[in-house]
């Protein structure tokens, strides 16, 4: 069977994925997959998300040629998909402006999302703006903290921001609030998951919904390579840039796809979000896949600079990439992040998001290694200035 | 001998209900857990449910939250829980013991291994939150070849397809769940509950039990000619957290909630 034809009907990928969640979103699952796959095929639906992403999001995104920055590397032609310049500032905008369509189609009246870094909580109020439907956006106080320009970004929008103070108080626990918000108000509210993780159908509608970046991918490398890339690089939390940008490649098995995790203090600390380099499989957040945990099966605090990436799960098309072979993933830890974005916001005028620059790291090391005719494709998933604050409290500068 | 069946059986020939309790094992301690159980059966309860802490239980409102938390302060395990029920074993050999929790928990000690050792200790039933029908080949097959009853919810939005799928497939009793929402909602509707028990009779016949948003007489009365057990956990859940002397608190309302449906 080809990879692409997956996930199966019960949502699973290999033996991960599929739909562990109490019995009253089941109904809740089933409705929105049916409707999904209506609309997916529906000419009037895709012209009206195809119209969004051109008129409302900017599309296509560029891929630009990293001239001086492959010069300093010395190797593969390096070219930056540019994420980072769509409407509001990294790719999270394409799943949320596919899924409010799908949330109106469906007659819902409610939005809500999870939100870790605070790019998604953006893209769904912003949606959410833009229809007239009401926002509620969970966030981890943990975030809120880091990320303060993203909490009043959404409240301009209109979107209530409730902080959640339960466990880790970061993305994995925003997303737990968020379920259980979904299960109380499950009639007339839509639950915008950010990544492709969570219950079937979710990993594979986000997904499909990211995947335009990697089909523009194709299309830019011919024009602009004269082939398709030799890697393809992205950093990986739940991994929904990384998976819009491989899901379009992943026949072409002459494509290299790498997925970069959080390596947070260093994999030898456990103070990190690597669960595709150094978890298990289990289960959580309705989905089979590689978890943080330990050996009683309690999942772990994750940690990592960049908030979006702060993560003990992976989008259970990772681990299935993962266990296949078809994709391989490694790590970059903070300090390598954060040299990255000051290498590229310094060289190349483009200030990444610091989950970005884990790719980016990953990127200064593999250049070097591969010849001039060659080529890398790096997903700038966002935009760096959501994270001016913690950079400047890095270097102990107070802003 | 099936200790679940045995105690539906004995209600329902004196035309009783079943209280059905349940706390969190190890909160605050597995010393006070045990002595709590002992303390719920003296006053009333029928069945315990003992949850199995998780650090990520998406299903619970915040007492039960709570409870988990001071729970995981311990580092209670799920070894830690069997063998609670082996201690509580060695003086009651009637009150059935479910274990409710979440999927992780129970693979990560292996699903074979956990309902090996679960028969040996004394358990009767197995609840996993996170396990819909569709997800619990494994556990079913491993559950059934070690005599554990695997209880199955049911919740106001499945359809009666559904629910036939369900029933099929459930040992134990049913549990209904009485409201769209966490466990310790406020908004129970016996109108709602009554409509859909109903249906729900029609398509089994194991025992159902209603949870969810029962705390008081008051609740506990509304729902309790509706089906054959209530479930009451956050209100036992919030009296631990408040601490002093739980015990007795804990009598207190368990006498409560017994008279109202006895």
């Amino acid at each position: 069977m080809s990879e692409k034809t997956l996930p199966d009907n019960k949502g699973r990928f290999g033996v991960y994925g599929g739909r562990y969640v109490a019995e009253t979103l089941v109904p809740a699952l089933d409705a929105l997959y049916e409707q999904y796959k209506i609309i997916k095929k529906d000419k009037k639906f895709l012209s009206e998300f195809h119209k969004d992403l051109k008129d409302y999001v900017g599309r296509p995104s560029p891929l630009y040629f990293a001239k001086r920055w492959t010069e300093i590397l010395g190797g593969a032609q390096v070219y930056l998909k540019r994420e980072d310049l769509n409407h509001t500032g990294a790719h999270k905008i394409n799943n949320t402006v596919g899924q409010i369509l799908l949330a109106k189609h469906m007659g819902k009246k409610r939005i809500i999302a999870e939100t870790g870094a605070g790019q998604h909580g953006v893209a769904s109020a912003t949606v959410a703006a833009r229809h007239g439907l009401d926002c509620v956006v969970y966030m981890g106080e943990e975030d809120i903290k880091r990320q303060s320009l993203n909490v009043f970004r959404m409240k301009l929008l209109g979107a209530e921001v409730v902080g959640v103070n339960s466990g880790t108080r970061t993305l994995k626990d925003a997303m737990n609030e968020a379920m259980r918000d979904w299960v109380t108000n499950v009639d007339d509210t839509y639950y915008i998951i950010g990544s492709v993780a969570g219950p079937h159908p979710y990993p594979e509608i986000v997904r499909d919904f990211n995947a335009v970046v990697g089909e523009e991918v194709i299309e830019q490398s011919i024009n602009q390579i004269g082939k398709n890339p030799d890697v393809l690089v992205a950093c990986v939390g739940g991994g929904s840039n990384a998976l819009g940008l491989f899901y379009p490649f992943i026949n072409s098995k002459e494509v290299k796809l790498i997925g970069v995790e959080a390596g947070g203090l260093g994999l030898s600390t456990g103070k990190h979000a690597a669960p595709l380099n150094d978890g298990k499989e289990g289960v959580l957040h309705g989905m089979r896949t590689y978890l943080m945990q330990d050996d009683a099966g309690q999942i772990l605090e994750t940690h990592s600079v960049s908030a979006g990436l702060d993560y003990p799960g992976v989008g259970p098309e990772h681990a299935w990439l993962k266990d296949t072979g078809r994709a391989e993933y490694v790590v970059a830890d903070d300090d390598e992040a954060l040299e990255a974005f000051k290498e590229v916001t310094k060289v190349e005028g483009i200030m990444p998001a610091l989950e970005t620059a884990h790719a980016l790291s990953f990127v200064r090391k593999l250049a070097p290694t591969m010849e001039n005719k060659q080529s890398i494709v790096v997903n700038i998933s966002g935009r760096g200035d959501k994270d001016i604050n913690t950079v400047a409290s890095i270097e102990g500068i107070e802003l | 001998m099936n200790r679940i069946k045995t105690t539906f059986d004995a209600l329902s020939s004196n035309d009783s209900k079943a209280l059905i309790t349940y706390i969190v094992a190890g909160d605050p301690d597995l010393e006070t857990t045990l002595n709590i159980m002992n303390c719920m059966v003296e006053e009333g309860a029928d069945i315990i449910e003992i949850g199995i802490p998780f650090s990520d239980p998406m299903a619970e409102g915040v007492s039960i939250q709570k409870g988990h938390e001071r729970s995981l302060l311990n580092n209670t395990s799920i070894n830690d829980a069997l063998n609670l029920v082996s201690k509580f074993r060695k003086s009651n050999k009637t009150t059935p013991i479910v274990f409710m929790g979440y999927m992780n928990t129970f693979e990560s000690m292996g699903v074979k291994e956990f309902c090996k050792a679960a028969a040996s200790q004394g358990l009767d039933g197995l609840l996993i939150v996170d396990m819909p029908p569709e997800e619990s080949t494994e556990f079913s097959t491993e559950a059934k070849n070690n005599g554990i009853d695997v209880i199955r919810l049911i919740a106001p939005t499945t359809n009666i397809s559904r629910v036939k799928e369900i029933c099929d497939v459930s040992s134990g009793y049913i549990y209904y769940i009485s409201v769209k929402g966490i466990t310790g909602s406020n908004d129970l509707d016996s109108e709602d509950v009554k409509q859909k028990v109903k249906l729900l009779g029609g398509e089994t016949d194991l025992p159902i039990a209603i949870g969810f948003g029962i705390k008081d007489s008051d609740s506990a009365l509304s729902v309790k000619d509706l089906a054959d057990g209530i479930v009451a956990g956050s209100v036992f859940v919030d009296l631990i957290g408040e601490g002093g002397d739980t015990i007795t608190k804990i009598a207190k309302k368990t006498k409560e909630l017994s008279a109202a449906i006895k």
